[in-house]
Order: C-alpha cells, then structure tokens, then sequence
C-alpha cells in the first residue's frame, strides 16, 4: 500500500487532499498533519482593519475541508528526515511515508528584524498577514486620527505580493471617508525600485499612488526598527519616521525544514518549477506557498498549479513520466478603495497586461483597470474559496494563462537607469 | 539578444544591459562594467562578485543579498557600502549575471 503525507492543510494542502482523494484508488493511503484546527481564509485578513469584515467571516474549522478518507492528524512537526523517509511529530510518533507533499506554506517572522519584535508591537507596529495581528490593527487604526502611516514590506518574497500596495490604498480612502485625509501622510516604504516588479503594472500604480497623494520611499531595505524613535532604518542608513507603521515581516518557511538540507535561505523548499518536485529527494514535493518558485507565493497560484501538479504527482506514483508543466500563472485582484478593484493576470513568462477576463473582449473583469465589477468579483470570491476551490471543484476559469483578450503595451522602459 | 562592445570587445547583453554570457566575462571587463556605474573596483568587491559568480555556475540564478550574507558570509551593510542604493542590481551587473529575479 502506498502511503502519501501531506504536511499542511492550509490552502494548497487541502486541495491537494481533495483533489487526490477523487482520483486516487483506496489502497492509496492519504495523511494530512496540520497543527492548528482553523483555517484562515487569508486574503479576508486585509478586510479586518478597516472593518469591512468581521474576523468571524474569515475562519472556519480545517476538519471540515478534508474529505472522508484522510487521515487528518493535528500534531506539531518537529521533523522530517528525507534520507529515511520518516515525519517525526510532537507527541513523538512517527510517520513513515513514501511520497511527502509539503504544504506548510511560509510566515511572516518577526524576530529577523531587529526591532520589530518590541514591546511596542500591536501598539504602533502592526502587521495585517496574521489573523491576531489585523484584529489588533482593527482598532490602532480605528484610534489612529493622525500623523504618518508608514507601509512597508521588508523583504522579498512575501506572500500575496500585492497586499501591501492594497493596504495603502485601502487606507488612503478609509482615512478620506472619515474626513481625515489631509492630517494623514502615507508612506510606501519598499525594497524594490518602484510599486511592482513589472514594468507595464509598475507605471500604472505608480501613477495611482501620485494621484491619491502616496509617498513612495524606493529601494529601502529595513536593516531595524527604532521603536523608541518610532523610525525604520535601512542598511544604508536612511531614516523614515512613523506614527503607525504597518509592516510585513520577512516571510519563512517552516522552522522543521531548516535542517532538512532541501530549502532555501529562508526555508522555502528548492524545487523544479515545471513539476514542482525536490531535486534532492524525488519522493519530496513542495506546493503552495511553501515552495521556492519564481511564481508569486499566492492562494491563486496554488490553485492554478494544482491542476498540473495533481496529473504530474499521480503519474510519478504510478511509475510513468510526469507529462504536465505549470507556467506560473497568477491572478490577483487588487483592491484600491472606494469599492473598486483592479485584477492583474500574469505568468513566468508574460508580464500583467491590460485586457478583459476571463473571457476576451467581455470580461466581465478589467484587467489593469479599477472597476467596481473587479471589487465585487475579490469579495465573491470568498465564497468561490470555500466552496468551490478547497473542495477541488472546478472553477470557471482556465488554469493556463491566455493571451486571448489581452493588450500588448508597451511602456517606456526607465529601468535602464536603474542599475 | 544585443550585442554591444565594452573594454574593446564584443559582449552580449540584455535590453538593461546585463550581461547573458557567463563565459564572456572576466575581472577585466567588471573593472570596466564598475567603472561605468561609478564604481572602482577593489578587492572587497572582488570577493563578492567571486562568490556571485561560483553561487551562479552551482545553482544558475543570481543570488539574493539574503544569500550573499547567509551563504556567503558578507554582511548586508558592507554591500550596501560597496555597491550603494541598489546592491543586488549592482552586482549582478559587475558579475556579468543575469538580473536579480523580481519576486512578484
């Protein structure tokens, strides 16, 4: 009997779970271990602070998403051991597998950042990529009537890449609605050279911070946080002040993979981007979040791969030759206030273009475009999550990104001045 | 891909003007590639673009400052000093690498 574990049951692990289970065999036995009995619906944490949702809209039991035929284990892992093939959990039993999904995703640490670890976090640092931490924001920005709101993101990668940017928009129009805009400074503090990596997106978003009157402080890489001085400071010691600053801390896998030898720097796992299978251990695969891919670390990149990398895994196991390749389609709305959002639709390959989606010409989605229509489409989409995607229906859009419906652009490149 | 000529010969570069060959490069041409993002070489910045270029050729992307300092043991703070405002850029162009890889 073949055994597979799945470690992790957030959103790429309890897809995987799903989607196997209908189309494995019964003698195909399947675990899942997760620590913590909740799930977060994560992309709801941004909704927390400005009170558009309630945290009870955003959680809601792990068991209840893993089907009937699972094994679904809560335990803490303390360790995996590749070359024996074994998961070592808290309570001290061992699980032995022959295949391991690796799905534990990758968490914001605080403790890499001098500083951000003071007393003074939940107080006038806060973060909003942990369901305590937008809970606790919730109510500094309820009290928050003035001064400078800094928003920053310390390294790269982090999850949901675009959340930040979201935060800042979100917040310029939240303080406008309370009449207090103009006692307000927001500034982006960021480590790249401008809003976003791509240039036909960056131009546009830099030109929405512009008009809704956002700073951006480009290339700042935060060496440490200053709490009593209420300051960040960069490596190349430069100082920006804030009244409230709103970070996201540097993102790690997690800590049990640190000694495994089969990750990154930052505890990401190292795999092949096609089939996203450890070179080191081909009995090892790494999805979601928790894998060192070029691809955004996105709830809709998981979704998006899972349909190659369901086919790829079940034919590895059967002994043929993984025939399925991903090409790191992404897709995230971004919300920019007011009720309306953007939506951005990229690929390893193919940077966000304007267009329509998912369907040419029609939409009804914008793409690159701030719509009302794209707004509702990111709060519908909660209901697609818990339904529709954790389950492993299908969902009404092709995983394979398409050119069909989009625009070609092309923006005048300044990155030439930028090295 | 373009090819254009630095220190009197022919290299090939990118649309950014980083460098697509790993073979073409040598210490003489980032003495120039430096010189013309205002930087002079010395041997601090030799250390690095040394260990830029033996972490490219085991693993085949450019690393990230994280792993400069974690793998390679230089401080982030001396690359700051060494290749101001944009290190990762900065030394990956003086390396003759690829672009550092957006992360989004």
């Amino acid at each position: 009997m073949k055994r597979i574990v799945i470690l992790g049951a957030g959103t790429a692990g309890t897809m995987a779970a799903n989607q196997l289970r209908k189309r494995l065999e019964r003698d195909v036995q399947i675990t899942v271990v997760d620590e913590d009995p909740v799930h977060y619906y994560q992309p709801g944490f941004l909704f927390i602070p400005f009170g558009t949702y309630s945290p009870d809209k955003v959680t809601k039991p792990k068991a209840r998403f893993i089907p009937k035929g699972v094994n679904f284990v809560k335990a803490t892992i303390t360790e995996l051991v590749p070359e024996q093939q074994v998961v070592r959990l808290g309570d001290g039993t061992e699980l032995p597998y022959d295949y391991l999904i690796i799905a534990t995703g990758t968490h914001p640490t605080r403790s890499e950042t001098p500083g951000l670890d003071s007393s003074e976090y939940g107080k006038t640092i806060h973060d909003f990529y942990s369901y305590d931490g937008a809970v606790a924001l919730h109510d500094a920005i309820e009290k928050f009537d003035g001064g400078t709101l800094v928003v920053n993101l310390i390294e790269l990668p982090i999850k949901c890449p675009v959340a930040p940017l979201e935060f800042a928009f979100l917040a310029d129009a939240y303080f406008e609605e309370r009449g207090i805009r103009d006692n307000v400074t927001i500034k982006y503090v960021t480590p790249m050279s401008s809003a976003f990596t791509k240039p036909v997106a960056a131009k546009r978003l830099g030109d929405m911070f512009e008009r809704r009157g956002i700073d951006i402080e480009p290339d700042f890489y935060v060496e440490r946080v200053d709490a009593d001085r209420r300051t960040v400071v960069s490596f190349d010691e430069r100082e920006v002040e804030y009244d409230l600053l709103v970070t996201v801390p540097v993102n790690k896998g997690a800590a049990f993979l640190g000694k495994t030898g089969i990750v990154d720097e930052l505890n990401h796992v190292k795999v092949d981007s096609k089939n996203f299978q450890s070179p080191d251990f081909p009995s090892i695969f790494a999805i979601g979040d928790a894998a060192a891919l070029p691809s955004s670390k996105a709830g809709s990149v998981a979704h998006f791969a899972m349909e190659t990398f369901v086919p790829n895994f079940i034919e590895y196991i059967n002994g043929s030759e993984m025939t399925h390749e991903f090409d790191g389609h992404a897709n995230c709305f971004i919300e920019t206030g007011h009720d309306k959002a953007m939506l951005i639709d990229f690929n390893y390959f193919t940077e966000p273009l304007p267009g329509k989606y998912p369907v040419p010409k029609l939409g009804p989605m914008s793409l690159l475009e701030e719509t009302r229509r794209n707004h509702w489409g990111k709060l519908g989409f909660k209901w697609l999550y818990w339904h529709m995607l954790l389950p492993g229906r299908r969902m009404p859009v092709k995983a394979e990104m398409s050119m069909a419906g989009k625009i070609p652009v092309t923006e005048p490149d300044t990155s030439k001045d930028n090295i | 891909m373009p090819v254009t000529t630095i220190a009197d010969r022919p290299v090939h570069v990118d649309d950014e003007g980083f460098m697509t060959e790993y073979q073409e490069w040598d210490e003489d041409l980032a003495r120039t590639l430096a010189g013309t993002i205002g930087i002079e070489l010395t041997d601090a910045h030799l250390e690095v673009i040394r260990f830029l270029r033996s972490d490219f050729e085991q693993n085949g992307v450019t690393p990230t400052l994280r792993r400069v300092s974690t793998v390679g043991n230089i401080p982030t703070k001396t690359l700051f000093d060494l290749f101001p405002k944009k290190p990762a850029r900065k030394m990956a162009y003086v390396a003759g690498l690829p672009k550092p890889a957006g992360c989004i």
